[in-house]
């Protein structure tokens, strides 16, 4: 019994299949339950008042927006090498779903700072950085839906995977030199020294816990949609030719 | 390589090929931003490095679906797919030939603007200095893009779409450069920067072009 059993279209649609209900229930579950304590429940922070709460959402989606890429680099990369088409379409589904959270990091980062930094954009590192990676998640969209042979477009888009994340890193290392930082370091590490309280910290990592059942039904949902849309497809061919 | 180079470069000068192009969109990009932003001299030598930098990228990115898009389209690209060159060279040396008629060009043209608009003296070596190391990482990413949008008709939007992202750190460490330089501060940390992103370029990027070539050919 190896990983790779999985990657049989047909075993993973219906694993998926069975696995998908409980998993968006469970992504609807958490990120209500996370959000709702963050934003009823919680304590309001004693200099930035109720604003803070932006935070429940802002965190998750941001974390997201990178582990997509990350998520979607590894499927690019295991469809490179070993040729198992369902870990391009998975690929294939992630990328909506990273630029839509990296959107809701960037809008509910904006609808934070107007209040708290007065401003509602600033070219800081952490923004502009986010910012770039939503250019590249538009241009792997974009490049997946302009080329017809699924099978190109699959290579194509995994080699533009491989060699974005390489720029990306360098972006981010490149606007660090390039600007001083309006936004705070992160608030959450393992490194010792200044921690938000556990009032805050708890419902933080539900919301997180949510956001990533989100992305696991998003993805699950997206890649059995491709599948499906690629099935019809060979049977409308065979249709046409018979 | 040195046929294919000679054969790309004759046909990038003759007319048509679009030699002038960039040059010419870099000139009058140099001269409408002073007539859009006013002739104030300390404005314009404060933007004048950022200014330049963004000319010389978008300059660059105006010729880059002529790297391979006619070669695809007259069957040349099959012919040097098959020919004893292998595919890596060829990436190589389009990007070459695509760096000595419009990078080259705008290093030589970069001066010139840097007085118009007021860039101060001692910035004008490390302009010069942070094109050449520059720009041949523009020639040889924009020859990666080429070769992902080859398939595509019309392909010049996402080209723009898939290259400009992957300009950003070149295009930030050069026009830091340029600025150091211009308000007296020590610009070689980022001058080696860029020049280290170029040669990272030229030793990773024609490996993926001519992946990515050889899946459009399939």
């Amino acid at each position: 019994m190896s990983l790779w059993e999985y990657a049989n279209p047909k075993r993973f649609m219906a694993i998926s299949g069975w696995v998908l209900p409980p998993v968006a229930l469970l992504a609807v579950g958490v990120t209500a339950v996370g959000v709702g304590w963050g934003f009823f429940f919680t304590p309001e922070d004693y200099r930035q008042g109720s604003s803070v709460k932006i935070m429940y959402l802002h965190v998750p989606a941001a974390m997201m927006a990178i582990n997509a890429w990350v998520m979607m680099l590894i499927a690019s990369l295991i469809w490179l090498v070993r040729r198992h088409h369902v870990s391009a379409l998975a690929a294939r589904a992630a990328a909506p779903a990273g630029l839509i959270f990296t959107l809701v990091a960037i809008v509910t980062g904006a609808l934070w700072g107007q209040p708290i930094w007065g401003t509602w954009w600033a070219w800081d590192p952490r923004l502009t950085s986010f910012l770039i990676l939503l250019l590249f998640y538009f241009g792997y969209v974009a490049l997946w839906e302009a080329i017809e042979n699924p099978d190109t477009a699959a290579d194509l888009t995994a080699v533009l995977c491989l060699v974005g994340s390489v720029f990306a890193l360098l972006s981010r290392y490149a606007v660090n030199f390039w600007a001083q930082g309006l936004h705070q370091p992160a608030s959450l590490s393992v490194a010792p020294g200044e921690r938000m309280a556990m009032v805050f910290k708890l419902p933080l990592y539900v919301s997180m816990l949510g956001f990533g059942f989100m992305f696991l039904a998003l993805v699950l949902a997206g890649t059995r949609t491709e599948i499906r849309a690629r099935r019809l497809r060979v049977l409308l061919e065979r249709e046409r030719m018979g | 390589m040195i046929a294919l180079l000679r054969r790309d470069l004759r046909l990038a000068l003759r007319s048509g090929g679009g030699f002038g192009l960039a040059l010419g969109f870099f000139f009058i990009l140099c001269v409408l931003v002073p007539l859009g932003v006013g002739p104030d001299g300390p404005t314009l030598g404060r933007i004048a490095p950022g200014v330049l930098w963004v000319g010389a990228l978008l300059a660059c990115l105006l010729s880059l679906d002529r790297i391979f898009a006619l070669d695809a389209e007259d069957g040349t690209l099959d012919l040097l797919a098959t020919s004893p060159l292998p595919l890596e060279g060829v990436v190589i040396v389009k990007a070459a030939a695509h760096w000595l008629t419009t990078g080259l060009p705008l290093v030589a043209l970069a001066p010139v603007l840097g007085l118009m608009l007021n860039l101060p003296m001692a910035a004008q070596p490390w302009l010069a200095a942070s094109l050449i190391a520059g720009t041949p990482a523009l020639s040889v990413i924009g020859a990666f893009g080429a070769a992902l949008t080859v398939g595509v008709r019309r392909g010049g939007l996402l080209l723009s779409l898939l290259v400009l992202p992957l300009y950003v750190p070149s295009l930030v460490f050069g026009a830091e450069a340029v600025r150091r330089a211009a308000s007296g501060l020590d610009p070689l940390t980022p001058l080696l920067l860029v020049a280290g992103i170029t040669l990272g370029s030229l030793a990773i990027l024609p490996f993926a072009a001519a992946a990515a070539l050889r899946i459009n050919l399939r």
